[in-house]
């Protein structure tokens, strides 16, 4: 029979549990919460090549809508359930409240089953999470937008950026490079961010057809037409890992300063907040810490790129 | 912390009435091992008579009553419109007798890593207000290195913690709820007498362990050593099963998996407690695999034991139990690793295994 003077009662855990943790913690919390996702109704799916897709989303609550801030830089957790949830960097406007735009290529579990949902379905997000480009610090600058391939999504956000504040950057390049023509995304876009937006674009494909008329070769190429003041220029690099090496290589040859240079990594991730530990390159987490480096912190982690 | 001295069987009383009120584990031995050595593990106990008290070490860690291997994390229930997720982040209150002061710091270095962070953990905070450990000391085993990695001796973390000192325990207090229960036993304050015994047997805890690992500014060692040899020869052994994580009281890694429920009504998102020794650790959509060959996935394991905490909140996050070693089939013991990466021993580096490599 258990004796009642020693039962221990049960406890339940409430927000002042941790109020004595890291001190912006109850800020953030007022802005998510970490493990319930936002519920979001997709609005409008674009396919854009075979295996990429532009997925816009709503959430659905207006409250949460409200307070779901994120900066150029940042990912979130999209969560299908039943399926999983899978780390999306966020490619629209940080100043677009109202909607959220995801370019996700179909590549693993989760993607392919989103390739096959629909308008109106109801997906979870959970986040943002992560480092952010330092915009501010980029601001009286150069800037030099280096894509590879799927590599524009993340800087898609960075860039709506620039365009909403022109004036504070002075050139703006953004290179962006693909293995074929048809997988240069976005392609809709260029002649509004050329013309309306002074971006100057450079294209350039590995492997060119017969409608091709622009620049065949590797996307260093790139910087034979273009003249780099290294002094009062920022670069921010993304694109698959073995783009980094030669590009942040090709740029620290041409002196631009290695603190100066901003990669986004790709990790597996599990959780998005520092606790699956699958995203950890040596002893900092790509979700935490990241996803976006200077190349001088990336330079010095072992088997980051 | 109150100190306070109680007979042992006084404190079997005291245990017996804590077990017989609560759900309680204890150490028990479940088997034999090869050699004949008794297997402990810590099981549901119903009266005192049922736990070991003068058990070694358990197999497994009892981090698993905090991180179980399984864990659902949410549901989700499917209407007409989307669907609706459920959280809660309920636990049941336990007992935990007999834990061994190494198991307790690992908890304490659980609680720094999944509640001090950007995004504490709720559930393990739910598991861990629910608790009610109590710590007993013991001699060390001959392969435990926790003096090395000074968690041989814990001063938080724990409800009530025993010191053996003859015929008595040697009480440490550290809950009012341990001190509430323990008004209605007979204790009494130590006298001189208990506290010479208490320096003798902390004395002769200190003065027993046998293996020592020389863990000085070793995480700069990894870092020069990124590249050594040492990493291929150990990997080559390595059998990627993930055994040294799961039994490890200080492992958190984990993968989520999502799954419907039969009747397609609803599905749930749980947790699984992954080791990053198993290939698939750091694979990323598109199939690359950002630590392909063993010796990487050995390495990174030693990296984040070692290495990890000791930049992010300066300590390492290895209790120095030795379960890895005890548990791993392939005989890697992280003395041997350690000392191999320090270069201990001359001969360490030509004698590579003759396994064939894994990839």
């Amino acid at each position: 029979m258990p004796d009642l003077r020693f039962v221990i009662p049960r406890q339940n855990i409430n927000r002042e549990d941790f109020a004595s943790s890291s001190p912006d913690f109850n800020h953030r919390s007022e802005m998510m919460n970490t493990d319930r996702g936002f519920k979001c109704r997709i609005t409008n799916i674009v396919q854009l090549t075979e295996q990429e897709k532009l997925f816009q989303l709503r959430i659905v609550d207006p409250l949460e809508r409200a307070r779901f801030r994120f900066k150029p830089g940042q990912f979130l957790m999209l969560e299908l359930p039943g399926y999983g949830d899978v780390p999306i960097s966020i490619s629209s406007s940080s100043a677009n409240h109202e909607f959220l735009e995801l370019c996700i290529r179909k590549a693993g579990h989760v993607t392919s089953a989103l390739f096959t949902i629909e308008e109106g379905a109801y997906v979870a997000i959970r986040g943002p999470f992560g480092s952010l480009f330092p915009m501010d610090e980029m601001a009286g600058h150069n800037v030099f937008l280096i894509a590879g391939g799927l590599g524009i999504a993340p800087l898609r956000a960075p860039l709506f950026w620039i365009n909403e504040h022109r004036d504070r950057f002075l050139d703006v390049n953004l290179l962006y490079g693909a293995k074929e023509p048809s997988q240069l995304l976005f392609t809709w876009q260029f002649e509004e961010w050329e013309k309306i937006n002074h971006i100057r674009l450079h294209t350039i494909v590995e492997h060119g057809d017969a409608a091709w008329r622009g620049k065949r070769g590797m996307i260093t190429d790139l910087f034979n037409d273009i003249s780099v003041d290294v002094k009062k220029s920022y670069a921010i690099v993304c694109g698959p890992p073995i783009m980094f090496k030669f590009v942040c290589g090709y740029l620290d040859k041409l002196g631009i300063p290695m603190n100066r240079m901003f990669v986004s990594l790709e990790r597996r991730m599990h959780c998005g907040m520092g606790k699956c530990c699958r995203c950890m390159v040596g002893s900092t987490f790509t979700c935490i810490d990241g996803p976006v480096f200077d190349y001088w912190s990336v330079m010095n982690l072992k088997e980051a790129i | 912390m109150i100190y306070k001295v109680i007979s042992k069987k006084e404190f079997r009383r005291f245990v017996d009435l804590l077990v017989k009120s609560n759900s309680s584990f204890g150490p028990q031995q479940v088997d034999t091992d090869s050699r004949g050595n008794p297997v402990y593990q810590f099981k549901p106990v119903q009266t005192v008579d049922e736990i070991a008290f003068d058990y070694t070490a358990t197999a497994s860690s009892a981090k698993h009553f905090f991180l179980p291997f399984r864990e659902e994390l949410s549901s989700f229930t499917f209407h007409k419109d989307g669907w609706e997720q459920k959280i809660s982040y309920d636990a049941e209150p336990v007992v935990l007798v007999g834990l061994r002061a190494c198991d307790i710091s690992a908890l304490n270095i659980l609680d720094d890593v999944l509640l001090n962070g950007h995004f504490p953990s709720p559930y393990y905070l739910a598991k861990r207000k629910n608790s009610f450990v109590i710590g007993m000391d013991h001699l060390p085993l001959p392969d435990c290195f926790c003096k090395s990695m000074s968690h041989h001796t814990v001063t938080t973390g724990f409800n009530l913690f025993c010191s053996d000192i003859g015929d008595n325990y040697y009480l440490s207090i550290n809950s009012s709820k341990a001190f509430n229960f323990l008004k209605e036993f007979e204790t009494r304050d130590p006298l001189y007498e208990d506290n010479c015994l208490l320096v003798e047997r902390r004395k002769l805890i200190q003065h027993g362990f046998t293996t020592e690992i020389d863990v000085t500014a070793l995480p700069s060692i990894l870092d020069i050593e990124f590249d050594s040899p040492v990493w291929e020869k150990w990997g080559q052994k390595c059998l990627n099963c993930g055994t040294c994580a799961m039994v490890c009281p200080s492992c958190y890694c984990y993968s989520l998996t999502e799954s419907f429920e039969t009747n397609l009504k609803g599905a749930k998102r749980e947790k699984r407690l992954y080791s990053c020794n198993l290939v698939d650790f750091a694979v990323v959509a598109g199939g690359h695999n950002f630590r392909p060959k063993n010796g990487d996935r050995l390495k990174y394991r030693y990296y984040h034991q070692h290495r990890g905490f000791a930049e992010n909140d300066n300590q390492q996050i290895c209790v120095g139990c030795n379960r890895c070693g005890r548990a791993c089939l392939a005989g890697i013991n992280p003395k041997d690793v350690i000392n191999d990466l320090r270069m201990e021993k001359e001969s360490c580096l030509t004698c590579v295994s003759s396994s064939p490599a894994r990839t």
